[in-house]
């Protein structure tokens, strides 16, 4: 390639100052030019052709210097030309670093998302958190004395203005920051993370959006179908996150409702070009210009108008229409089934007005576009909105019609497609026939797709063919429980990870149940003295109930008071007796233990193992609080990362303690790790259903939490300090003891002051269960 | 004596009929055999004894059970006065002397060994024995026992004995007809029919609800409230929220969804 001559001079300088050999470049050269000549001042341009010249002697190839080229223009337009300094700051720090691969994508999105951001102080903090992210996930692999490139960055440049659309800036930061720190040190996961293939990445996102979330209001929506509309259903969510290129639209089928998963609040009259200001002034009848739908309003609308559909709608043979006509047909029934709506609430029509776009008059051209939707949409409005203000003839006269028809009743959609088809007819144009279709301010976002509205006589090639039902092979079947997913606290984001524990639930082994017996034999004279402390804690604490007229004894104070009254001549009190009820007892008992490797230890101070120590009192606790006759249930757990915890029952509250139980406990062994939130948090799940007015829940546990894949010791100690919290919440009283001698250090973190540590683990025993009538008493 | 006259209601309770149930409790009053009336608050069950001891020109005692209500409050006790004891007739007894109607106003209320007491007088015996008194007192020829009661918000403690249910003869009430309601609403308050038509709308949204989340629907007696408020100059929509929403319900999602469907029906 041989340095090109250009005709004007000016455009010879310019070529000139770029100083670039890149054939690439200099296809795009003129217009990019042009561009920025339009936008750039005179120092601008210079300063842009400046650090294009930089970017193109990187050494990085073309790919930069093309997409600089090619989106600076429009990131100046959006935030000013005086933000390149910081923006070729950042390239330079990328250079430096091994991550001079990311400057593409960098310079590739920056347009975009400087259209999102808007002003140039939001552009430094994405430039700042750019390079934050950077610095941070850069890094030296062990053994190894060079640094790697950061394994996420140019995924996340990619998704930038994607992300952007659904979440703020401070939102991004925290998807971020939760990224960074999960999976700073895996670059497989990091990768995964940050171009949203990860489920947790797309959970995280999905909690930091902006607007309604559909599960937020669920329970709202569903007393508003039930409550307004007698009607209810399955409401589904589908992701309106990651399909860019279709947007779905809400229909209902045999299975429910589908929804977007979130809304954002719109504002009156956005949907309509402000440079046109002053035409869509809402009206008397719909909301005032400027107003803000909120979300929830939105999804009312939605199932309003799906509400219409099941009421009154019947569907159509769709065969021997056009897609044309059909689409007629469906404006048409749409707009019968709303005015019903309507006329069952009248303040229904605010709401559809606001929501319902207002196109102009002569936005479109029909010499050069099909307006077909554009006509029909301007229909649509006029059906609703009777100070629609549209002069159209046809359009009018059709109004009119309409609402003759409506006038009668409910009339069908039978009679109301013979109008559209006649509308259809009568306002024929040749150009409906282009492809370009004019969609600006078309789309009525509150209707659902009309897939109920049609049935097709002929199976061909419509839609229905991919709905064949396939036939579903055999699964192996399921072994066990399947998990249940629990989150778990981050304590450096303040923030839950998502379902980000698996609990696996099975029953535990069975041993020999006499061995248990033993134990108790062995305990026998420990037994006894417990006895007498039982029975000193069986409910048998009367309750005197004072005031009474008539009772089973005379309260000698109230007695001694009426009779001064009465000597004195007032008028006595006669309610001189009292009597008395028993106070139930009523605890229900969760005593969850920690059966991790180290309880295979010997005790200090002892030649039994931690395991036999806990066993033996457990045993003895078992009994006590059998003899007492509270419900109470058992459970070991132990953990091998995350994705398995095992929660295992030993006995459940509608067992009896007899040989079945026994023999799970005698089976007792130790292995893995400690994840105790977890465990916490669905052993809960069993305390928190019972009836019972007191919710104890005893931790027996002889080490902190910990896990093979948690490399910071405070996060589970965190993680179990807020499981702690929950169970406060849901009145459950944790109490732990633990074997640990060292555990001060961290216990009294998680459970407050609600733990003992019990040093001499060989009197363990006799301990535990004086505990629990002591905690109980 | 007493005086029964002061019993008496003397002016004609408004009461609109939804089914035959007047005619179905003259009869019952004829055979002078013992009435029930259940159904949820404020659907006009005490209206309509009032009604009946009015259109049967009775004298009518009401009496509101609670739980802390004994025996003695029903039936009598002495009082000490300065110079001795003197007895005191309670309600049921002045009742069944005078031959008045007795409405037990909420029976489920009062404590299960209370209602005891009013089984020798819902047989063929009716007579009242006051032990305390050493009288055994017969019925007025005229005396009728009427009781009331709200299964809605049953719980175990809350329900009636077996042996106490088999003595009455039932009348059913529940919230009326959407037209017969706007009529008693618009009869009641003097509100036009269209708005009362509207307060009974959103009072149906709310009777949906019932079972979700609320124990009982909005009653025909907060609505009339609502039509009340909005006859003395009270925006429809404050009305309704202060006496239709707002009483029944603290559940935030549901207190939203009623306030939408008045901002929906009050357009």
């Amino acid at each position: 390639m041989t340095e090109t001559e250009y005709q004007h001079p000016l455009m010879a300088a310019y070529w000139k100052q770029l100083d670039t050999r890149f054939p690439q470049v200099e296809e795009v050269f003129e217009d990019c030019m042009a561009e920025a000549l339009a936008v750039l001042t005179r120092e601008g341009l210079d300063a842009y052709l400046e650090a294009a010249r930089v970017i193109g002697k990187l050494g990085r190839g073309v790919e930069p210097m093309l997409a600089f080229m090619e989106e600076w223009p429009s990131t100046a337009k959006a935030v000013g030309e005086s933000a390149l300094p910081a923006v070729m700051a950042l390239i330079q720090r990328m250079q430096k670093s091994p991550n001079g691969r990311a400057i593409a994508p960098f310079l590739q999105t920056l347009a975009p998302v400087a259209r999102r951001l808007q002003s140039q102080e939001q552009l430094q903090l994405y430039l700042d958190m750019t390079l934050d992210f950077m610095e941070r996930t850069t890094g030296s692999i062990h053994g190894h004395h060079t640094t790697f490139p950061s394994p996420g960055l140019p995924d996340f440049l990619a998704q930038a203005p994607n992300l952007l659309n659904q979440l703020t800036l401070a939102g991004l930061k925290n998807w971020v920051e939760y990224g960074i720190r999960n999976y700073g040190t895996h670059p497989e996961r990091q990768k995964d993370y940050f171009s949203l293939q990860s489920a947790d990445s797309r959970a995280v996102l999905q909690r930091e959006r902006h607007g309604t979330l559909l599960v937020d209001v669920e329970r709202k929506l569903d007393l508003y179908l039930r409550g307004l509309w007698q009607d209810g259903d399955h409401l589904v969510p589908y992701s309106t996150a990651f399909d860019e290129l279709r947007k779905p639209i809400p229909y209902y089928d045999k299975l429910g409702i589908r929804l977007p998963d979130v809304y954002d609040d719109v504002t009156v009259g956005c949907a309509v070009r402000t440079d046109q200001a002053g035409v869509n002034q809402g009206g008397a009848h719909g909301a005032p210009y400027g107003e803000r739908i909120p979300g929830i309003d939105r999804y009312r609308a939605v199932l309003a108008h799906i509400v219409g559909h099941r009421r009154w709608s019947e569907a159509q043979v769709a065969d021997n229409w056009s897609p044309f006509q059909r689409m007629a047909v469906e404006f048409f029934e749409d707009c019968r089934i709303e005015t019903l709506l309507i006329r069952e609430y009248p303040g229904l029509r605010r709401l559809f007005l606001a929501l319902h776009p207002k196109p102009l008059a002569d936005a479109c051209d029909p010499e050069t576009a099909s307006c077909l939707r554009h006509r029909m949409a301007m229909l649509s409005r006029a059906l609703l909105d009777p100070d629609h203000g549209y002069t159209d003839a046809d359009l009018n006269d059709f109004v009119a019609r309409f609402h003759a028809v409506m006038a009668g009743g409910e009339s069908s959609t039978g009679e109301i497609a013979a109008l559209a088809l006649s509308y259809v007819a009568k306002t024929r144009r040749q150009s409906d026939q282009f492809a370009k279709v004019h969609f600006a301010d078309t789309v009525v976002d509150y209707r659902d797709d009309n897939r109920q509205l049609w049935k097709f006589i002929e199976a061909g090639d419509e839609e229905e063919a991919f709905d064949e039902t396939r036939k579903i092979e055999p699964d192996q079947e399921i072994q066990g429980l399947p998990p249940r997913h629990y989150p778990e606290w981050d304590y450096s984001s303040q923030t839950y990870r998502p379902d980000w524990v698996s609990v696996y639930e099975a029953l535990h082994p069975s041993g020999n149940a006499a061995d248990i017996d033993r134990l108790l034999a062995k305990h026998g004279a420990l037994a006894k003295r417990l006895k007498k402390m039982l029975d000193l804690l069986k409910p048998q604490d009367k309750v005197r109930i004072r005031y009474q007229e008539e009772g089973s004894e005379l309260d000698l104070d109230v007695a001694i008071r009426s009779l001064i009254d009465f000597k004195g001549g007032a008028t006595p009190d006669p309610r001189i007796n009292m009597s008395h009820t028993t106070a139930g007892r009523d605890i229900a008992v969760m005593l969850l233990l920690d059966l991790s490797e180290s309880l295979n230890e010997k005790a200090a101070g002892s030649d039994q193992t931690i395991l036999e120590l806990s066993q033996e009192a457990v045993s003895l606790l078992a009994w006590a609080i059998d003899q007492l006759g509270d419900p109470f249930a058992l459970a070991g757990f132990h953990s091998n990362t995350r994705h398995d915890v095992r929660y295992l029952p030993i006995k459940g509250y509608g067992e009896h303690w007899g040989d079945d139980a026994k023999a799970r406990l005698a089976a007792m062994a130790a292995g893995y790790s400690t994840r105790m939130g977890a465990a916490m948090r669905h052993a809960a799940h069993y305390l928190g259903a019972r009836p019972a007015d007191k919710k104890l829940m005893l931790i027996l546990t002889d080490g902190m939490p910990s896990d093979v894949d948690a490399h910071d010791e405070r996060l589970l100690i965190e993680d179990a300090r807020q499981a702690v919290r929950e169970l406060d919440q849901q009145g459950i009283f944790p109490y732990c003891i633990s074997l640990d001698p060292k555990a001060d250090e961290y216990v009294g973190d998680i459970f407050g002051r609600q733990y003992t540590v019990i040093d001499r683990i060989e009197r363990l025993p006799e301990r535990l269960p004086q505990l629990f009538m002591a905690l109980t008493k | 004596m007493i005086d029964k006259d002061q019993y008496k209601v003397y002016q004609e309770p408004f009461y609109q009929q939804q089914r035959n149930e007047v005619a179905l409790y003259e009869a019952a009053y004829r055979n002078r055999l013992p009435v029930m009336v259940k159904g949820p608050t404020g659907c006009g069950k005490s209206r309509f004894v009032e009604y009946m001891a009015w259109k049967l020109n009775k004298p009518l005692i009401t009496v509101a059970c609670n739980e802390d209500m004994t025996a003695s409050d029903l039936v009598g006790r002495y009082l000490l006065e300065a110079n001795g004891t003197r007895w005191l007739d309670g309600p049921l007894t002045t009742a069944a002397r005078i031959g008045a109607i007795c409405y037990l106003d909420e029976i489920v209320e009062a404590r299960q060994d209370t209602t005891v007491v009013i089984h020798p007088l819902t047989d063929h015996r009716r007579t009242l024995p006051l032990d305390k008194k050493g009288e055994l007192l017969h019925a007025h020829p005229d005396f009728q026992l009427v009781i009331s009661y709200n299964p809605g918000y049953q719980s175990l403690m809350k329900d009636l004995k077996q042996s106490t249910k088999q003595r009455f003869t039932a009348f059913d009430f529940d919230y009326p007809e959407a037209a017969l309601e706007t009529q008693i609403v618009a009869k009641e308050t003097g509100m036009d029919a269209a708005v009362a038509a509207k307060l009974v709308k959103i009072g149906g949204v709310a009777r949906n609800l019932k079972g979700h989340g609320l124990d009982e629907g909005i009653s025909t007696r907060l609505l009339v409230y609502a039509a009340t408020l909005i006859k003395d100059g009270v925006a429809p929509r404050d009305a309704c929220r202060m006496a239709m929403v707002r009483p029944i319900t603290d559940d935030a999602d549901i207190r939203d969804t009623l306030d939408h469907a008045i901002d929906a029906t009050f357009a």
